[in-house]
């Protein structure tokens, strides 16, 4: 089995909602409710229990060969998804086994053993994901474990128009990513990037991203961290703590017992 | 062409917008690209995403799910698992056998209410059991609640055995029960009265993961102190010992108190700023300054108006430790909803001496 990844090209991408569309339908999730934002055409907001894609509206200020041309705004569509990082906060951080990490690569929540201790919820840098309220449990992008195990591409892949969704082996896209940067370098797009933070704690990830300008203003966190960087110095100070409440209880009571006979 | 040419049958209005169709093109053939303004959409103009205004101000972490379940249990935990440590130091020392039963009481209730919490956050019992089909050196959940599990199981035999002990004397099973509950509840005691601590700080969420070095500790002198109070109130004021232990917490929490007050880390801000903000300030003025102060003065005073203020340090001591465990679940929520914290540079994060 090849380890599989996205490529979400951001320069591509026309923001049609196809892959969230897919993604529900094919995964039957929950519908999200209908709230208006009332600060962008980006109703939806963030990836979370029910959205396991979720297209980014992106208003920048005016960019020649960027959309349109207007005062006001231009926008760029970025499609978000679990990042399925190489070393994933979630996983590490399930009590239950539920998450694993799947022969394509990718980290997927079994939902018949996930307990809903909404621990990944806490420990996933990327904000991916969510307990479902209603019913307690975990949920997140599941990579298409099925689709792929049956040799499919995901959903979200599979419909986009734009081919914005790239899917494939991840060091064929890995290529292909600096391939097409240097493309869009070479057309004018000199702030278009790749976003695969392989150089911190997470280790890369298996959905990496292009986008124009700071992916910060994509929410692409620049340096996420896996939280079991904190463990060395969380169990150093839990040790310390267990012996100085010892020692402590010990001079305590020794003291006492002396003075009191 | 010119704009004065007059355009048959059109005339007002009409002319305006033929105008304008002229000016933009003009635009066009001399700039290559518009810069003059079109349609203007009601709520315009937009706020734009930006490096420095991230995706809108949309929290990019998302908050830990937890209802007050799991800061209570944090609170039952830390003064159980340190009331277990208290119990089975006093029995090794030879303190009094009342006291002794006492901690070993408190452990015991500890470990009987801390799963029925967890269960009530889960949802249903059976979800607490799936915990328990691996074990994960490198999730502190996992490692926790086998602690919990060990801890429950010897807190519980310790206390049932010193009761049947208490009452039909000490035959010999009764004794090695109760000696391998004590043995195990200390062991077992020690580790789950702190490692919340760990559990919070090892996670995504700034305010915790920059505090971890902080947190067991912090955590682990809030539920001695918790025990003590417990222990005071349930009659033993005159115990020096105990005086010695609770004063010793509440000088911790005061230095702990110190410390987040004299760091300004943006991070720190949920512990100083708002609704959190609050609650953990009380939780540290309860748990550190007001038993210190109500210790110190029992020290220099007459035996009943000392037992008094041991009593009131108690009362100060166990809300103040409540008060820090809802404080820092609560800081960890509004810490989460900061999106300019996750979005800060590398650089500026490594700076932080947590």
């Amino acid at each position: 089995m090849s380890v599989t990844a996205f490529l979400t090209d951001s320069t591509l991408c026309i923001g049609c909602k196809a892959c969230e569309v897919a993604c529900k339908e094919w995964n039957g999730v929950s519908e999200d409710g209908l709230d208006w934002s009332g600060f962008s055409y980006d109703n939806t907001g963030a990836v979370g229990a029910s959205t396991w894609r979720h297209v980014k509206f992106v208003e920048q200020a005016p960019t020649p060969g960027l959309g349109g041309n207007a005062e006001q705004a231009s926008w760029t569509f970025s499609s978000d998804v679990c990042k399925h990082c190489e070393n994933a906060g979630c996983l590490e951080a399930c009590p239950t086994g539920s998450i694993v990490r799947t022969e394509f690569g990718g980290v997927f929540i079994q939902p018949d053993i996930c307990n809903g201790c909404g621990y990944c919820v806490a420990s996933c840098p990327f904000g991916v994901v969510e307990r479902n309220p209603k019913d307690g449990r975990a949920f997140k992008c599941t990579f298409c474990y099925d689709r792929q195990k049956v040799g499919l591409q995901p959903a979200c892949a599979k419909a986009c128009p734009t081919e914005s969704i790239k899917f494939g082996e991840i060091d064929t896209l890995r290529a292909e990513a600096s391939r097409r940067l240097e493309e869009l370098h070479a057309r004018g797009m000199e702030d278009a990037v790749v976003y695969d933070p392989a150089q911190t704690s997470v280790g890369g990830t298996h959905a990496m991203f292009i986008v124009r300008g700071d992916p910060r203003a994509y929410n692409l966190p620049p340096a996420p961290e896996v939280p079991t960087v904190y463990l060395k110095k969380g169990w150093r100070s839990s040790a310390l703590a267990a012996g100085l409440l010892l020692t402590g209880t010990l001079l305590a009571f020794l003291t006492d017992g002396r003075n009191s006979r | 062409m010119s704009d004065s040419v007059p355009i048959q049958g059109f005339e007002g209005e009409e002319v305006k917008r033929e105008r304008r169709l002229e000016e933009i093109r003009r635009e066009a053939e001399k700039h290559r690209q518009l810069q003059v303004v079109g349609t203007r959409p009601s709520g315009a103009p937009f706020p734009k995403a930006s490096a420095e205004s991230g995706y809108y101000g949309i929290p990019l972490l998302k908050q830990a799910p937890w209802t007050w379940e799991i800061p209570l249990y944090f609170f039952v935990g830390g003064a159980a698992g340190a009331a277990a440590v208290v119990g089975a130091v006093a029995d090794y020392t030879g303190a009094d056998r009342e006291l002794v039963q006492h901690a070993r009481w408190i452990a015991a209730a500890g470990a009987v209410i801390s799963p029925a919490l967890l269960i009530s956050d889960l949802g249903r019992p059976e979800r607490f059991l799936t915990m328990l089909r691996v074990f994960k050196p490198q999730s502190p959940m996992s490692v926790g609640v086998w602690t919990l599990l060990g801890f429950s199981t010897a807190a519980t035999a310790a206390a049932f055995a010193g009761f049947l002990r208490s009452r039909y004397g000490a035959s010999m099973p009764v004794r090695v029960l109760e000696n391998a509950g004590q043995a195990a509840s200390l062991a077992f005691g020690l580790p789950f009265s702190n490692y919340t601590g760990v559990l919070i700080g090892a996670t995504a969420i700034p305010v915790w993961n920059r505090s971890v070095g902080d947190l067991p500790l912090h955590f682990a002198a809030s539920g001695l102190g918790a025990a003590v109070g417990i222990l005071e109130l349930m009659g033993h004021r005159k115990n020096r010992a105990l005086q010695a232990l609770g004063l010793g917490a509440a000088l911790f929490e005061t230095w702990e108190g110190l410390r987040i007050e004299g760091r300004s880390h943006s991070h720190l801000h949920p512990l100083k700023h708002g609704a959190s903000g609050w609650v953990t300030r009380a939780g540290g003025v309860l748990s550190g300054p007001v038993p210190t102060g109500l210790r110190l003065a029992s020290l220099f005073t007459s035996r009943k108006r000392s037992e008094c203020l041991r009593r009131w340090a108690a009362f100060a001591s166990i809300a103040g430790s409540l008060a820090t465990r809802f404080g820092w679940i609560a800081a960890g929520k509004t810490s989460a909803q900061d999106w300019q914290e996750p979005l800060r540079p590398a650089d500026a994060l490594t700076e932080s001496g947590a």
